[in-house]
Formats: structure tokens, C-alpha cells, sequence
């Protein structure tokens, strides 16, 4: 059991662990491989005050650093659910699960709107989670839509379970580590398609029957990750505090919204961090 | 330790008062979440029936209701389903689900 749960180790993620840390509270920051963070691939950052001419990579790596050597304590996953236990939350990566007293999310811009029929069918087929979900897709055939950079093994492991997959992707070439077995179609319109569930997915234009759709993105969206959470124009809805619509429950950098800059991260992780710390003391 | 249903005894325990129904498997990392949560709220609701339902046993039972995503909570009064989440709902929420099936 941790005091503060961190999802997302960008610069908005880092900055609260290490106010979280400095008020000595017990901080796991959960977070996918930094390599895949749009930071990581910035070659230069001219706006970050003290640090000229530093890459992406290099602030990254600065901060990462720093926050461990602060003993926050940094788990590679991705949490794909979350919930509210009653006096604090429990949260699922993998097969993994974590409890927290506080939850900081900080996860950054999901980049993508939802595909056509993946709200509508979410629990009737369309799934974000391989390992929850794969086994009763045994002997059924499901197709995986891979915009992350794991989604080839998650496949994978649909395949071994038993499961006929499908995999799309945007690139034209098929992902090296996909096995052999999984058929590649590379597409840029997806639709989910159903009636009470789906049936088929429609990869540019061409439906293809399936019983389940995988979804897997780097970033799972907040209402995913946690439904009672409310949003403002795509974004994590918050107050000055970094407040979200649930107790107990913060939000910090690019999933509260504009300008989408690691200076305006930072300083709403710090706030964030302090709220969920002054949080835990009246709790 | 909630009781775990069957083909056998499920429409029977599902037909008289308000029965809340998990649909789980062992291997789902949602579902160990919900576990404890539904083991307290039977505590705490016991004129309300909580009993779970592995999909690997009982695989006619999870197509029979259509389980394409687990953890899923079949709400049920009087043998008549009235309500249906996916996911891992938090206490605060299923706790409101059951307050309604009761009424």
C-alpha cells in the first residue's frame, strides 16, 4: 500500500513524486517505457528554464533520476484500470495490482479521439486489455488494433491463449516482433461494428467478422481508466488544487489540458502532489 | 469466502430478492481487485444475496448472459435482471447499484 500512486512518468508525474517525496510520503510512479513518451522523441527543448539546448530524452532522463534518488519508487506498466476501494484505490497493470491512499494522474495527451463504435461497444467486445480479457476469446477470432509499442506481444499472447487474431496497424510494414501466425492488415479507417455486439471490424472500408476488438494504446483514456471521472473538453476536469470530480483522486500536466509544455507540467504536478498530501493528513 | 454458482443452482438463487452477481476468473487482474470490495459489501448488505460465477467453470453460464468482459455484475430482483455493469466499478458505485435493486 502506497500513500500516493502516480500513473504517468513524465515531467507532470516526476515533479509530484518528488514533492511527494520531500513530504516523506511513500510514492510509486507507474508508467509505460519513457522511450515511448512524445518527450522522449523531442530533440530539442528551448523553453524548459535552466537546461538550454537539452533533448527530450535528456530532461527525461534528468528527471527520472532525480525522483528515484528521492526514493520514489518506478514501476514500468500501464494501468488500464482503477478503482475506488472505499478508503483508498486499487489499480491493475498487467497482472499486477497496486493500492494507493491517493492517485495522481498524469498521464499525458491520449492523442487519439475514439474509434467509430469503440465507446458504444466497450464491454460488448471492445476491450483495452489483453490479459484481462483474452481467455474468453478462446477459439474465437479478435482482432487487435496495435497504436502501442507492445501491442505485437499482446497479440502474441492472444495467440497462445487459443485466440484467431487479426492485427492492424497505421504502418504498412508488419511489426517485426508480430508472430508469423497473425495476419497483418495495415489500415487507416477503423470502424467497430455490431448490433448488440460486435461482429465485425471495418478496416478501411473492408469488414472483416470478429467477435472482440483489442484496442491497445500507449496511453489508456481517463474515462477508461477510472468512470467516474469527470472531463472538460477532452480533458481531465480539475480545479486550482488539481482536484479532479472523485476523492482522493489528482490530475497534473497534459491530460488537464493547454498548453502542452513541460513547465506547466511540472508546476501542476507540485500542486497536485501537495493537495493529495494535504489530502491524506485530514483523512 | 462468497459461494460460487453453477448451472445447477444458479436460477434457482437468482429467482427470490435482490442477488448481485459476479462474473470473474482467476487470471483477470479487475476481478482480484473487486473481490475483497464484494466480500465487504456482502457483510454489509446481508439481506442482499452476493455470489460469483468463474467463467472457466462455467462457460454456458457467461455465454448464456453474454460475459465478454470480465469483471461483469449481473444485477438481479426477483429473477428479473435489472441492471448490468462491466468493469471494475469501485465500492461507492456498486454499493448504489445495490441500493436500487433493493428498493
Amino acid at each position: 500500500m502506497y500513500d500516493i500512486a502516480i500513473l504517468g512518468g513524465g515531467p507532470a508525474g516526476l515533479s509530484a513524486a518528488m514533492t511527494a517525496r520531500a513530504r516523506g510520503k511513500s510514492t510509486a510512479v507507474i508508467s509505460n517505457d519513457p522511450a515511448q513518451s512524445p518527450l522522449w522523441k523531442a530533440d530539442k527543448v528551448d523553453n524548459y528554464p535552466g537546461v538550454p539546448n537539452a533533448s527530450g530524452k535528456d530532461l527525461l532522463e534528468l528527471m527520472t533520476k532525480q525522483a528515484k534518488e528521492v526514493g520514489a519508487e518506478l514501476i514500468q506498466g500501464r494501468v488500464t484500470s482503477m478503482m475506488d476501494t472505499g478508503d483508498g484505490f486499487m489499480l491493475n497493470a498487467g497482472t499486477e495490482i497496486y493500492e494507493a491512499s491517493a492517485v495522481i494522474i498524469a498521464t499525458g495527451v491520449v492523442g487519439a479521439k475514439p474509434l467509430p463504435g469503440e465507446t458504444e461497444y466497450l464491454g460488448k467486445g471492445v476491450s483495452y486489455c489483453a490479459t484481462c480479457d483474452g481467455m474468453l476469446y478462446k477459439s474465437k477470432k479478435a482482432a487487435v488494433v496495435g497504436r502501442s509499442a507492445d501491442a505485437p506481444e499482446e497479440a502474441n499472447a492472444l495467440k497462445e491463449m487459443g485466440v484467431d487474431v487479426l492485427y492492424t496497424g497505421i504502418s504498412k510494414k508488419r511489426p517485426q516482433s508480430l508472430s508469423e501466425e497473425i495476419p497483418y492488415i495495415s489500415a487507416k479507417k477503423i470502424e467497430v461494428v455490431g448490433d448488440s455486439t460486435v461482429t465485425a471490424i471495418s478496416l478501411d472500408g473492408e469488414p472483416h467478422e470478429t467477435s472482440g476488438v483489442f484496442i491497445l494504446r500507449e496511453t489508456v483514456a481517463p474515462t477508461a481508466l477510472f468512470p467516474d471521472i469527470a472531463m472538460k473538453g477532452g480533458y481531465i476536469k480539475v480545479d486550482k488544487a488539481m482536484k479532479t470530480s472523485a476523492k482522493g483522486v489528482y490530475a497534473a500536466g497534459d491530460c488537464i489540458g493547454k498548453p502542452l509544455q513541460i513547465a506547466k507540467a511540472v508546476g501542476e504536478g507540485l500542486i497536485a502532489a501537495l493537495s493529495a498530501v494535504d489530502y491524506l493528513s485530514k483523512k | 469466502m462468497l459461494k460460487h454458482l453453477t448451472t445447477t443452482d444458479f436460477d434457482q438463487t437468482i429467482a427470490n430478492g435482490a442477488v448481485l452477481v459476479d462474473f470473474f476468473a482467476d487470471w483477470c487482474g479487475p476481478c482480484r481487485m473487486v473481490a475483497p470490495i464484494l466480500e465487504k459489501l456482502a457483510t454489509e448488505n446481508s439481506d442482499v444475496t452476493i455470489c460469483k460465477v468463474n467463467v472457466d467453470d462455467e462457460p454456458e453460464l457467461a455465454r448464456r448472459y453474454g460475459i465478454m468482459s470480465i469483471p461483469t455484475m449481473l444485477f438481479f430482483k426477483d429473477g428479473q435482471m435489472v441492471d448490468k455493469s462491466v468493469g471494475a466499478l469501485g465500492k461507492p458505485a456498486i454499493q448504489s447499484k445495490i441500493d436500487a435493486i433493493r428498493q
